[in-house]
């Protein structure tokens, strides 16, 4: 593993319904995220339509990091902000989605060194919309076993 | 100018709260995330990793605000509806904020949690500044809350930060 290598990007979609599974996974009933009504009643250009959970695309980029790491690779530092806003798909059929955005989780290494003779490497996450714009952004530390490290 | 209120949670714990960390909860989250990692679905499997368990995955322990059994409050006196510490929430709304969107979280992980173990999460409200933004006065809440196992090991800490309208 060296500086520069990409992470292995993560497709997700994100659709009503995901968001409704979310809300329940989570225990965040914010109505942002699934009340039409609601939304348009905020004023807010940006929130006037249910927005995805800020925490789910977290969790997407957590997703990242540990499917990349494996089993044998610790997580030991995170962070991540919310850059930009985004909404779910809407749903054609019960288990369906719409055509339309995919997003993509996407990192890369940053740095790599031997921290209490631990092998850590820090690594720059991001979230990109469909248009290809960066959502939501993070770092992330991880500890790997030496031989991949 | 923030009110005296509101000024009074700065440095103040805001929430106490157990969790069980159960095998069905940790695979609805990995569900409603799209993660089939093995590690949070096939016992078998978890049972043969180093982990030994089903293990939860990292930014589970964040749902806990929402599923843990207060300790300060009975369960049938926090509001579901909340989205944060009853009390300091009531004191927002006081204050004309009743609208709140996460703007990002900073996590350090000590070690994994298993199904089966017992959390007890600590909420400390680190900062709370109020700002002037384009949809008028916003706050700004940061929130540090710190995991313990039941054996008084840290497993993780979460700063929070959350915009209230």
């Amino acid at each position: 593993m060296n500086i520069g290598d990409e992470i292995t990007p993560l497709a997700k979609i994100a659709t009503t319904q995901t968001l409704i599974k979310w809300a329940g996974a989570s225990g965040d009933f914010n109505p942002l995220h699934y009340d039409p009504a609601f939304t348009a009643s905020t004023g807010n250009p940006e929130t006037l339509r249910p927005i995805v959970h800020g925490a789910l695309k977290r969790q997407w980029l957590l997703h990242l990091v540990t499917n990349w790491i494996g089993d044998d690779g610790d997580l030991t530092r995170f962070s991540c902000r919310y850059r930009a806003v985004d909404y779910p798909r809407a749903m054609k059929t019960t288990g369906e989605p719409v055509e339309g955005e995919t997003w993509w989780c996407k990192g890369k290494v940053t740095k790599k060194y031997v921290l209490d003779e631990q092998h850590c490497v820090d690594c720059e996450i991001w979230v990109e919309n469909g248009k290809g714009e960066i959502t939501t952004s993070g770092k992330a530390t991880v500890v790997l076993p030496a031989a991949n490290g | 100018m923030l009110s005296e209120e509101l000024k009074q949670f700065i440095g103040q714990s805001v929430d106490t709260s157990i969790f069980e960390v159960e095998k069905e909860p940790i695979r609805r989250f990995a569900d409603a995330v799209g993660d089939a990692n093995p590690l949070y679905w096939d016992e078998a499997y978890a049972k043969n990793s180093r982990h030994g368990a089903i293990i939860a995955p990292p930014g589970f322990l964040s749902s806990l605000w929402f599923s843990g059994r207060p300790v300060k409050w009975g369960p049938k006196e926090r509001p579901t509806e909340c989205l944060g510490p009853p009390a300091l929430m009531d004191a927002l709304a006081r204050a004309g904020y009743s609208k709140i969107l996460d703007t990002g979280i900073d996590y350090e992980f000590y070690g994994m949690v298993k199904a089966g173990q017992t959390v007890q999460a600590v909420s400390i409200v680190t900062n709370i500044m109020e700002r002037s933004a384009k949809e008028g006065k916003v706050v700004f809440l940061v929130t540090e809350t710190t995991y313990t196992l039941d054996d008084g090991r840290p497993v993780a800490k979460a700063r929070s930060m959350t915009v209230h309208q």
